[in-house]
């Protein structure tokens, strides 16, 4: 047989099924056939199904009618509003719990996270346990005591508790005064937007500015003051308005003001104290990822503290947060879809509703799937710009 | 300098404040004005939280009682517990028979505990395990050797929760390995189905594919065939652990330097016996620290299966506090609930740690 083989070889009439390339052609055309068969097989099934017990196929209930109220909406919703736009309802309500939940567990993880590191043992040894408890603790049971705590152990708002003036803790959830509409709100957004052009447009001269002549410009200070000053002069400029919408009880509930149901604070409160322990130990590893030794030869080039931290902890220790920090916040944004355990509306428990209504799960399931395939490739779309960004950096 | 004080300077010992107590609670709780300001402050709230807490856990609290003596208590009324254990733990299984999934969790337990030295991970541990999970499943089925059937969809409590994970883990394993191999592939045509695969089952949440069990699963199959719900869920949870195994697996495989492909390779070893001899092996053992963090999300993400109404150990809980007896004890239960994921997760991670440390040691020399 060897003999036959070297001869093979020299001829090259390899037979097909010892060279490497035909196998893998072979190979592959037999998985894409067991492939295809299966879903041959299953799209086939459930045609059959689908005729069988009378189930609409197709897109088309999007436009009719979806004849059931939503609890709490960004836009303008009632029950004779199409499929489409309750749909719509859920993407928003999820991108809101998902916006804030991602704000505040980044700042509390980042706290946290630098608690654990402090060299104050009991503060360490706290955030140690915190952060241990949460991540041992399935998120889902989280949800439930908190949204059972709200609603067991809050009072009914005629006797709603009033922690601050203006401000009620309720079964119905937290009501707090906000500033009444006026005419300079619209403006001040504009100063505000204004004020972040300009402080970008000040932190690039500022550093041109050091490069050349070495001179440093307080960008922090001068950022703050843009921020904060611009809008206020706008403010007082409109004669200063300090009317506000407050809340007040009238019959079984509040009226005015702004409220957050206790659907909603449990989530947000469920997802943030959850994710900021992930948060905590990504950003106590990017931390200790920077050797100390940058610290000390940062010490001996004369940087005082905050230099140190801005100027050479941050930005090399960012560049390991940043990645694993971007797959919490997608997974703080798929965890949202628990909201339907506990009857906050968002997609996935606006979807469910509409599954069972028109009996459509398919197209359901998939409206699902393809909304949050969208949040993961807009996420992954990030990551690979900032990984570019920070490869450009690299030298 | 005389002999007195040679002996005099040996006696010198560092100061009182730099040593014992004093010393370490001066280095640790007030080095430097900040460090003293939040110690201060700490101490001040966790003595304004845990007597409290404490008084409300164990002292004012009932524990054996009947649901009137919750209603005028002052603390947690852990008499929900007590009062229903059986059916927190057990759910809907026979009540007479639940002596059956006890057992089968001793012997899981047990063969845990047994598992946990290294040394004894050879061959003959998996065939203990084969045995072992054989006779837990005949324990909960029954319908051999005298012991009455127990249809499947009475099974739930603790034993669900332990069943979907315990089969999600082994099953989701190879089917990891195989994905993450199809991922490093040559072949095109492998290699965009694993990718796609992995990247739409790692975008979406596990709940959408537990809907896509419990609700479109039975439109897949041919008229009259239906798959039991328990196994439908336990699909979905196989399908998506999977797909985050491959990933870290994927990991593994990327950290084998080149040289051992090209060393087996030269060995004129084909690519089963590559991977099988060679590759695997080391893969595998870099990745068991991040493997565990997998399983025990995993073991955390069953209990979503309450969403599509399986009776697992949170359902139970839901169901006991649902009767208007014990309503309004959510917090105790839920309490209990998070102990048990607790111990069970924390032994995991604790164990993870413990291996890393070890393998992390026999790599250094």
């Amino acid at each position: 047989m060897p003999k036959n083989d070297a001869a093979a070889l020299m001829t090259g009439t390899i037979p097909f099924w010892n060279d490497p390339d035909k196998r893998a052609i072979i190979y592959q055309i037999l998985t894409l056939a067991a492939v295809g068969a299966a879903a041959y097989y299953l799209i086939s099934n459930t045609l059959a199904n689908l005729a069988r017990q009378n189930i609409a196929t197709g897109f088309g209930f999007l436009q009719k009618e979806s004849a059931f109220e939503i609890g709490e909406s960004l836009i303008r919703y009632s029950a004779a509003d199409t499929y489409a736009r309750a749909l719509w309802v859920g993407v928003l309500n999820t991108l809101k719990v998902s916006f804030i939940g991602i704000v505040v567990t980044v700042i509390l993880g980042t706290v946290i996270g630098i608690a654990r590191l402090s060299t104050n043992w009991l503060v360490s040894k706290l955030a140690g346990i915190y952060i241990e408890v949460m991540q041992d603790i399935p998120i889902l049971l989280q949800l439930f005591f908190w949204y059972a705590i709200f609603y067991e152990n809050l009072p009914s708002p005629r006797q709603a508790m009033a922690p601050f003036p203006g401000v009620f803790l309720s079964n119905r959830g937290f009501m707090f005064p906000v500033p009444e509409s006026h005419p300079a709100h619209p403006y001040m957004l504009l100063a505000f937007a204004a004020a972040c052009v300009a402080v970008w447009a000040m932190q690039r001269w500022a550093r041109k500015r050091q490069a050349r002549t070495g001179r440093i410009f307080p960008v922090i200070r001068a950022s703050f003051c843009l921020l904060l000053g611009l809008p206020i002069l706008v403010w007082t400029l409109f004669g200063a308005p300090t009317q506000m919408d407050a809340p007040e009880l009238s019959g079984f509930n509040f009226n005015g003001g702004l409220s957050l149901s206790p659907e909603f604070g449990a989530l947000l409160l469920g997802l943030v104290l959850y994710t900021a322990a992930f948060v905590a130990e990504i950003v106590r590893a990017g931390i200790q990822s920077v050797s100390y030794g940058q610290v000390e030869a940062a010490e001996a080039l004369g940087l005082r503290p905050a230099m140190v931290l801005h100027l050479v902890i941050l930005p090399q220790a960012l560049r390991v947060i940043i990645p694993p920090l971007t797959s919490q916040m997608l997974n703080l944004t798929k965890n949202s879809s628990l909201a339907v355990a506990i009857g906050y509306p968002d997609f996935v428990s606006v979807a469910n509703t509409t599954i069972n209504q028109t009996g459509q799960a398919i197209e359901g399931v998939l409206l699902i799937m393809a909304c949050y395939l969208c949040f993961s490739l807009l996420t992954s779309l990030f990551m690979n710009w900032y990984n570019k960004k920070m490869a450009l950096v690299e030298r | 300098m005389d002999e007195r004080d040679v002996a005099d300077m040996d006696e010198i010992k560092p100061p009182k404040s730099q040593t014992g107590i004093i010393g370490w609670i001066r280095q640790n709780l007030f080095n430097g004005t900040f460090n003293s300001i939040l110690t201060v402050i700490t101490l001040f709230f966790l003595w304004k939280t845990v007597p409290p807490l404490i008084r409300w856990f164990f002292i004012d609290s009932v524990w054996t009682t009947g649901s009137e003596a919750c209603y005028t208590a002052d603390g947690a009324c852990w008499s929900v517990i007590s009062n229903n254990i059986r059916f927190i733990l057990f759910g809907l299984y026979p009540h007479d028979l639940q002596w059956r999934p006890l057992i089968a969790i001793a012997l899981l337990v047990a063969l845990l505990a047994y598992s946990r030295d290294r040394r004894r991970w050879r061959r003959s541990l998996f065939y203990i395990w084969a045995t072992g999970l054989f006779v837990m499943g005949l324990l909960m089925k029954g319908g051999l050797f005298g012991l009455e059937n127990v249809d499947t969809t009475r099974w739930s409590g603790l034993p669900l929760t332990l069943l979907l994970s315990i089969f999600g883990m082994v099953a989701a394993y190879p089917l990891g390995v195989l994905l993450a191999l199809g991922r490093r592939s040559r072949m095109p045509a492998i290699k965009s189905l694993c990718v796609v695969y992995i990247e739409m089952i790692r975008g979406v949440p596990l709940i959408s594919l537990l809907f896509m069990s419990s609700i479109m699963f039975p439109l897949f199959l041919p008229e009259g065939l239906t798959i039991n719900k328990i196994l439908r869920a336990q699909i979905a949870i196989i399908l998506f652990t999977a797909a985050y195994i491959a990933e870290v697996v994927r990991g593994g495989l990327q950290a084998i330097p080149r040289g051992q492909y090209e060393a087996a390779e030269s060995l004129g070893l084909n690519f089963p016996q590559k991977m099988r001899l060679i590759v695997l092996p080391q893969a595998l053992k870099i990745v068991i620290p991040p493997t565990v963090g997998i399983l025990v999300s995993a073991f955390k993400d069953t209990s979503l299966v309450v969403i599509i109404a399986l009776y697992d150990l949170l359902k139970t809980t839901q169901s006991v506090l649902s009767n208007p007896k014990w309503m309004g004890f959510s917090s105790e239960a839920y309490i209990f609930i998070a102990f048990i994921y607790f111990i069970c997760c924390f032994s995991m991670s604790n164990y993870s740690r413990k291996l890393e440390r070890e393998l992390g040691a026999g790599e250094r020399h």
